[in-house]
């Protein structure tokens, strides 16, 4: 493990933050558990419990938490200093940066949502939700740490991209669904485990390329930007 | 490249000193000036930089350390940007003036953690060599999170030092200290600089400086105000009257005898003894003893009262 992907996973569970993740999968579990329990038609209960929450709500938030917090934290109380006065080049602190919160994004979202498929239709549903959320993961955390570097809120910023653009937009202006990381995660789940109870309009090819796209795109800006780091020029 | 930093390359070899060059550099924040056209080169030894809150001392140090651009001019550490240049950290160490430790972590292990980032061949006997070296062998392996603000300032200290670096910038690293530890730390400082590290410390307090360094870079308003020795600075201001506290046998008589001197401009006479000012300070202390010994006035003491960093400070500040 890099000395970069120990301090940032040091970091981001040494943190009280850290503990927000835990509720919201736990909710989708028990959610899924219930349904199941008390015999609810899947056809019902899946699409709500397993797209809007599972894949609107708990993969980006939890995605906005870790993302924001591998890099942003550290600006935030300017540990990062220490990081940038070393002589990597800034591409060997960005990438096990984004690793760390791809990885527990991934962890965090794949245990509840692969519980959640196989309770509302099989095994393999189970595993297509799983992979797509950690590609999911990886637009997502990308998008989330290069905004931790462009701008000084990334947190609201995140979530405006998340409640208003794929959340509300998403939901009546169906153009913006093309550029909707949820989207694409449906697509993927769908095609890799067809069901009814995921639809999305996007194609695959579409959401397969704008995925690799979005994580290597905004994982490049982020390592520009860290190249012209600025420390707040206030003076003492 | 500058003149200044081929100069700098075709110096010393890199790898026993190093010298940061600062040529035309400004920056500035919208309408705001931070930092004026400094032109300056630090080589061995420690200096300090001194000015008053808003002079624009951190701006500078962070220019020098690559966090940010200069909006004109350049920086060059043996020739090299500082700005978007990361290997310049294979040279150069930087404790900034904000408290920031992974607080989750000891020491040992943030200092462990620099230098493998260095990727130093033995990363745990520099970790113990800089820890030794800024005593923190004791609490080593206690979290950061519950030392005293002196002990983390040490501990990032260490962790600067970690690679040895040719260069060290400090911003306000007496900051939160005790006495002890200020002594300790000065006493390191000064260790570094014989030692031909190029060692650059900002502080707003003169008395650090003054005990520290008596080179100094003073910054007044974002410009550079003066720079070298303080006290050959002060006696380059020609149009400040010097001040010497003055007793001898006889204050009364030579108070008399020096107002006929051309170089005294006033003589004050008060129970402890004369105050004498002079307009030039070479002048003065050769007629001094002159002057004593035609009026056979024994001079038992001769103290320069403004050379202090003090004086020279406020002149500065004051002009």
């Amino acid at each position: 493990m890099s000395t970069v992907t120990w301090i940032t996973a040091r970091g981001l569970f040494g943190r009280s933050r850290f503990l927000m993740l835990l509720p919201l999968p736990l909710v989708l579990i028990g959610l899924a558990v219930l349904c199941r329990s008390l015999g609810v038609d899947p056809g019902q209960w899946g699409p709500p419990v397993l797209v809007g929450l599972g894949l609107a709500v708990v993969l980006p938030v939890v995605a906005l938490i870790v993302g924001t917090g591998v890099l942003g934290a550290e600006i935030d109380d300017g540990t990062v200093v220490h990081i940038l006065t070393k002589p990597l080049p800034r591409w060997q602190i960005v990438l096990p940066k984004l690793a760390v919160a791809a990885g527990v994004t991934a962890v965090t979202v794949g245990v509840p949502i692969y519980v959640a498929g196989v309770l509302a239709d099989s095994v393999r549903l189970g595993l297509a939700l799983v992979a797509a959320s950690a590609a999911g993961a990886l637009a997502y955390s990308a998008l989330f740490l290069a905004l931790s570097l462009v701008t000084r809120r990334p947190v609201l910023l995140g979530l405006v991209y998340v409640l208003i653009w794929e959340g509300l937009l998403g939901r009546f202006v169906s153009g913006t669904r093309v550029l909707s990381i949820q989207q694409w995660v449906i697509a993927l789940a769908d095609r890799m485990a067809p069901t009814p109870l995921l639809g999305t309009t996007v194609s695959v090819p579409v959401a397969a390329v704008l995925t690799a796209l979005v994580a290597v795109g905004f994982t490049v800006l982020a390592i520009d930007r860290l190249r012209s780091f600025s420390v707040a020029g206030e003076t003492s | 490249m500058t003149a200044i930093s081929t100069q700098a390359t075709a110096g010393p070899p890199a790898a026993a000193t190093s010298t940061l060059d600062l040529a035309g550099v400004s920056r500035w924040y919208g309408n705001v000036v931070a930092v004026n056209d400094v032109t300056m080169r630090l080589g061995p030894g420690v200096t300090g930089l001194l000015g008053p809150n808003g002079a624009g001392k951190t701006t500078l140090l962070h220019m020098m350390a690559g966090f940010l651009s200069p909006s004109r001019g350049t920086v060059a550490l043996d020739g090299e940007p500082t700005w978007r240049n990361p290997a310049v950290y294979r040279r150069l160490g930087l404790v900034s003036e904000r408290e920031a430790v992974h607080t989750f972590l000891s020491a040992y292990e943030f200092v462990l953690a620099s230098a493998k980032l260095h990727r130093l061949p033995d990363p745990e006997a520099a970790t113990r060599r800089a820890i030794e070296l800024v005593e923190m062998e004791d609490a080593q392996t206690r979290r950061i999170g519950t030392y005293s603000k002196g002990m983390r300032q040490r501990t990032r200290v260490a962790a600067a030092l970690v690679h040895d670096p040719q260069v060290l910038l400090l911003d306000e690293p007496f900051n939160g200290m005790d006495p002890r530890q200020r002594l300790h730390m000065m006493a390191l400082l000064h260790r570094l600089g014989d030692a031909g590290r190029t060692i650059l410390f900002s502080s707003h307090i003169l008395e650090e400086v003054e005990q520290v360094s008596g080179t100094v870079q003073v910054m007044v308003a974002g410009r550079l105000a003066a720079s070298g020795d303080y006290r050959t600075i002060r006696r380059l201001m020609t149009n400040r009257p010097h001040v010497f506290g003055v007793r001898s046998t006889d204050d009364r008589a030579l108070a008399v005898a020096l107002m006929a001197e051309a170089s005294v401009s006033g003589v004050e006479l008060d129970r402890t003894g004369l105050t004498v000012k002079a307009g030039d300070y070479g002048a003065f202390t050769r007629a001094l003893p002159r002057i004593a010994l035609r009026h056979g006035i024994r001079v038992r003491q001769l103290l320069p009262e403004d050379e202090s960093l003090e004086s020279v400070f406020s002149y500065l500040v004051e002009a």
